[in-house]
């Protein structure tokens, strides 16, 4: 089948075919033409300007009240155009606003980028998918060289988008700030309060749990910020036992304190640290309750930790119809000497 | 040749005033059939932006036809509460038709040539042409 042409010799060919064989190939032609005509930015009116002109050439003695009728209905399209050409330009303006939000997502990338550390006894799985392009969750992990301790932090940012992004990447900074000395899960927190607290809108809530592995005497110190509670897996009993931690989230006053706990962590036992973007997968129109989520990670939980935090994440997006809602970070901690 | 003719605006009937004006200007000078729909729809957006948000005001039709243009002029001037913020009308998907296409964008698209003046509490005058080609 040659290309159709745009053009009014080829628009009479096509409607003088059509008229006189009324056939389908014809009206497939005519599918083509008015394709060709939206991508070369042609408005219905135009059609219809063309339309009268081919067949006024192909019937000189048309009725007046026909040709007057197709001018009538040429004045009905403008709108139809000019609310085409508002649509044109709005879809290249998403598209630039698109690459430019994915600009800003590969630089939020970087700058939360983190490694996952080899710690002696440790075995570290860890995921963190966003629901939009950006993220407002976030974690990292501090290894000392000096001390072979392992920080661990876990945060949420309550909303998701830009906004989360961008006060995550300033609690990003802050904690990069903090001397190196500072390693008390509950100094942490009170000087993030603080960051927070100043610089961040008061409608804006980040929950926060960090933690600190020592090897030496096989303990864990944490403190939370209103942080969706964690777990301690307890392997020999196959039971999960809730990490309890109380705390204000972030910057609600200036001078909050927060508790700082200690744990012993046994051998195969795990630390399992969340955002609510877990707890809070919805399965129809209810969350999702938090037994559920036990049982979805005792399934997997005698998998390599990685394998583990993957398999757990693979379930939940099967189970929502592979569209998050929130952000999803989990991180799973074995102690495996 | 230059002659100026206008249509004051005082009613929603004036809109029909204004487009017929126009109309008859455009085809006096030569404009087809497509060009002249445009520019009665590009009238009816000004005259109603008039009667809508300035109550009063007026549309005036100049035929331009000098060595280097030949085209319909269009002033649409009010003495209303004006623009407060010119570009955010101007942006597409603002307009308060709804997503309609029409609005100021929709005029500026109509026509070829396009200019807005507004004070705040003075009133507006949007000056807008079109060539015949």
């Amino acid at each position: 089948m040659e290309t159709i042409r745009l053009d009014l010799e080829n628009y009479r060919n096509l409607l003088k075919e059509y008229l006189v064989t009324k056939d389908e190939t014809a009206l497939y032609r005519a599918e083509q033409f008015s394709k060709l005509s939206m991508q070369h930015n042609v408005s219905p009116e135009e059609i219809v300007h063309v339309h009268i002109e081919a067949l006024k050439e192909l019937y000189p003695d048309l009725p007046e009240a026909v040709d007057d009728s197709l001018n009538f209905l040429l004045e009905a399209m403008i709108s139809y155009g000019l609310a085409y050409q508002e649509f044109t330009t709005l879809r290249q303006k998403q598209s630039e606003l698109k690459s430019e939000i994915s600009v800003a997502a590969r630089m939020q990338e970087t700058l939360l980028s983190t490694v996952k550390p080899d710690i002696r006894g440790l075995e570290i799985g860890a995921i963190s998918v966003a629901a939009n392009q950006m993220s407002g969750d976030y974690y990292h992990f501090v290894a000392d060289k000096d001390d072979d301790t392992l920080g661990i932090a876990i945060a949420d940012v309550i909303g998701k988008g830009i906004p989360a992004a961008l006060a995550m990447s300033m609690i990003k900074y802050s904690m990069d700030s903090f001397p190196e000395s500072q390693r008390n899960p509950s100094a942490i927190l009170e000087n993030l309060n603080r960051v927070v607290e100043r610089n961040v809108d008061p409608s804006m809530f980040i929950t926060m749990f960090y933690g600190l592995y020592n090897p030496n005497n096989e303990t864990f110190s944490y403190a939370s910020a209103g942080h969706e509670p964690g777990f301690y897996y307890h392997s020999r009993k196959n039971e999960f036992e809730e990490i309890e931690a109380r705390g204000l989230v972030l910057g609600a006053t200036e001078q909050a304190k927060y508790k700082q706990y200690e744990r012993k962590i046994k051998k195969d036992d795990c630390i399992i640290l969340l955002t609510d973007g877990v707890t809070e997968c919805r399965l129809g129109d209810r969350f999702i309750e938090r037994d559920e989520i036990l049982e979805v990670i005792q399934t997997y939980i005698d998998l390599p930790a990685q394998e583990a935090v993957e398999q757990v994440y693979k379930h939940f997006e099967r189970l929502q119809d592979f569209h998050f809602r929130d952000d999803f970070t989990l991180i799973i901690i074995r102690k495996n000497v | 040749m230059e002659s100026k003719s206008c249509v004051h605006i005082r009613q929603e009937w004036d809109i029909v005033g204004a487009r017929q004006l126009g109309r008859e200007r455009a085809k006096e000078i030569g404009f087809g059939t497509v060009d002249q729909a445009r520019i009665a729809t590009a009238i009816s957006e000004l005259a109603r932006n008039i009667y809508l948000y300035a109550g009063t005001g007026k549309i005036c039709f100049t035929i331009i036809d000098d060595l280097e243009h030949k085209g319909l002029q269009i002033i649409a001037k009010d003495d209303g509460p004006g623009i407060r913020d010119i570009s955010q009308v101007m942006e597409d998907g603002y307009s308060t038709s709804g997503g309609l296409g029409a609005g100021l964008p929709g005029v500026k698209r109509l026509m070829d040539y396009f200019d807005v003046i507004s004070e705040v509490n003075k009133g507006t005058e949007i000056r807008t042409a079109k060539w015949v080609r």
